[in-house]
């Protein structure tokens, strides 16, 4: 069950502003959807291993070196979208 | 407009790619299925002009393909249908994309989908919905709704979507075309915006088997920049036999339950028969797990998926509103950029993995779904391809579902299951209720998709289901 104090400290840690009416309106489908996924408690996982990934996989490693094949954008490129930008950096918000 | 690969090779051969394109373009301008958010007239006419000159002996030289949006593609808008990525202009190529340039196809636009590709009706999407071409007040289904419309309605002969639950296969079987999600790991998801990793693989959309096969053929294969990407070299279109003789088919039970229209599961069950009298074989067999599918999946989805969707805060690309502090400014961003389901997925998943729910939802979820997995593994120890059906109802109406969250998530109980033991399933169609298809899905073991296409091209082979085409389009 999620309450108001749980949903806004969920929504905090999702960097989501809800409005209180926001809130209203999400807590009682978030609720009947969990309820939904209370199906799982049905199932007996005792010495089930998790399944994280499908195949069997190993990690994929390349030189560290600038402009390997899989090439790096360059700045211009990397900031070609950005809403705000300075002196070739992001600008991002300031922090306080 | 409904034209295969080889009916248009010949037209570009006699006349040019150039005049293809086009009238694709002036069908897509004057139609009302609002399928595509972006159309690249300059571009794609000028592709064409380009292969028209040089010539390609690509396996899809001059042949117009329509992407899904959350595909990046370098210069071409790309906004995975969210107002968050306003204005997202990509910097490169998915592989994907680097793949059918190579082949000589031109891209002619980015389709509908919706919002992060969340959702099963195409209605999610900051665009509007997209209509489905067998009836005006349908869903053409999701999350690839656009990119299916577009291929049912004329206005593209092939497209590719993404299917992390069934986002192919679904629209496929609502608007009456083939789809194939392949095995996890085939097609590299460079460059395909992020909704659930572990879930998700690109797919072909077209008219017929051939074609999905032949557009597959173009898009798989290993890349190293995706970590997840398989290294092996098939030639898919030397599958399509038409000859199922020998061939084992299961049938879960569990996929014609609660819930499964009569029609569908009468339909269905008559193309298993139609596969039968062209030589295969068929028993049943049992998934005892397949009921709990649905809660492992959208647990680990939504988990998935508010990890990914984190980037999104505008600062290196998409929306940005007025600045405050560093927390407020990317709460505010994301509040006005994130549609409703969006956030509905962020904030669950983000429960999920809570400390103090973390175990309880998303570690469960994923022993669950080990458990779905062995469920595959043993059938396929009998039989060679699974046979069910796609979705368990044809197309339902705009608006009838989306005030409803969970009775829209229901709908995916046939599909997600697929994805969570990562194997492939193609679906085809089979059938008509009311005038809206009916798809079927053929499931195979992972990396067998030779077995699915070749019972697929059978099946179309000897029916006409996958001929017929929507009136007044």
């Amino acid at each position: 069950m999620i309450t108001k104090k749980d949903l806004e400290h969920v929504a905090w840690l999702s960097r989501l502003e809800l409005s209180e009416e926001d809130k209203e309106k999400y807590a009682p489908r978030l609720n009947s959807i969990l309820d939904y996924f209370g199906e799982l408690d049905k199932v007996d996982t005792e010495g089930v291993e998790p399944t994280y990934h499908v195949l069997a996989l190993s990690n994929v490693f390349r030189e560290d070196e600038v402009n390997s094949p899989t090439k790096s954008l360059t700045q211009e490129e990397a900031l070609s979208n950005a809403p705000k930008k300075q002196d070739g950096f992001f600008k991002a918000p300031r922090m306080m | 407009m409904w034209q295969s690969i080889n009916e248009l090779k010949e037209r570009i051969h006699a006349d040019s790619s150039e005049e293809i394109v086009a009238e694709y373009l002036e069908r897509i301008g004057s139609s009302k299925l609002n399928a595509f958010i972006t159309v690249d007239r300059d571009g794609a006419i000028s592709r064409a002009r380009e292969i028209d000159s040089r010539g390609s002996d690509g396996a899809l030289a001059g042949i117009p393909v329509a992407i899904k949006d959350n595909i990046s593609t370098k210069g071409l808008l790309t906004t995975c249908a969210s107002n968050i990525l306003k204005g997202y202009v990509p910097p490169y190529d998915a592989h994907v994309i680097e793949r059918l340039k190579e082949a000589g196809a031109v891209i002619i636009g980015k389709t509908n989908m919706d919002e992060f590709a969340m959702g099963t009706s195409t209605e999610t999407s900051f665009y509007g919905p997209t209509k489905n071409p067998w009836g005006m007040d349908r869903v053409p289904g999701g999350s690839s709704g656009g990119s299916a419309a577009a291929v049912a309605g004329g206005e593209a002969p092939l497209s590719l979507g993404s299917d992390t639950g069934g986002s192919v296969r679904c629209p496929a079987s609502f608007c009456g075309i083939v789809g194939l999600k392949p095995t996890y790991g085939v097609i590299s998801r460079y460059g395909l915006i992020a909704y659930a990793n572990s879930l998700e693989q690109i797919g072909p959309f077209a008219t017929n088997v051939r074609d999905a096969a032949a557009l597959f053929d173009v898009v798989a294969g290993h890349d190293a920049r995706d970590s997840t990407s398989v290294d092996r070299e098939v030639d898919y279109s030397s599958a399509l036999q038409n000859d199922v003789r020998g061939l084992k088919i299961g049938v879960p039970q569990e996929y014609f339950g609660d819930g499964t229209d009569e029609r569908v599961e009468k339909t269905v069950r008559d193309a298993i028969h139609t596969l039968e009298d062209l030589g295969a074989s068929w028993t049943e067999v049992k998934m005892p797990h397949t009921k709990y599918a649905l809660a492992a999946y959208y647990v680990i989805a939504m988990s998935e998926a508010s990890s990914n969707l984190a980037r999104f805060d505008g600062m290196r690309y998409g929306l940005r509103t007025e600045d405050s502090d560093w927390h407020t400014t990317f709460s505010q961003v994301r509040a006005a950029g994130f549609g409703e389901e969006v956030k509905r997925r962020i904030l669950l998943g983000t429960f999920a993995l809570s400390a103090g729910y973390h175990d309880k939802y998303y570690l469960k979820a994923l022993r669950v779904r080990t458990l779905v997995k062995q469920d595959f593994d043993r059938a396929f120890r009998d039989v060679d391809v699974l046979i069910a059906p796609t979705m368990p109802y044809p197309a339902f109406r705009l608006g009838e579902k989306i005030g409803d969250p969970l009775s829209l998530y229901l709908a995916d109980v046939d599909t997600v299951p697929i994805n969570l033991a990562g194997v492939p399933s193609i679906s085809v169609p089979c059938g008509f209720s009311d005038g809206l298809p009916i798809g079927m899905q053929i499931i195979g073991k992972h990396f067998d998709e030779a077995s699915i296409l070749r019972a697929a091209y059978t099946f179309e082979e000897n029916t006409d289901f996958h001929t017929r085409r929507p009136e007044g389009m």
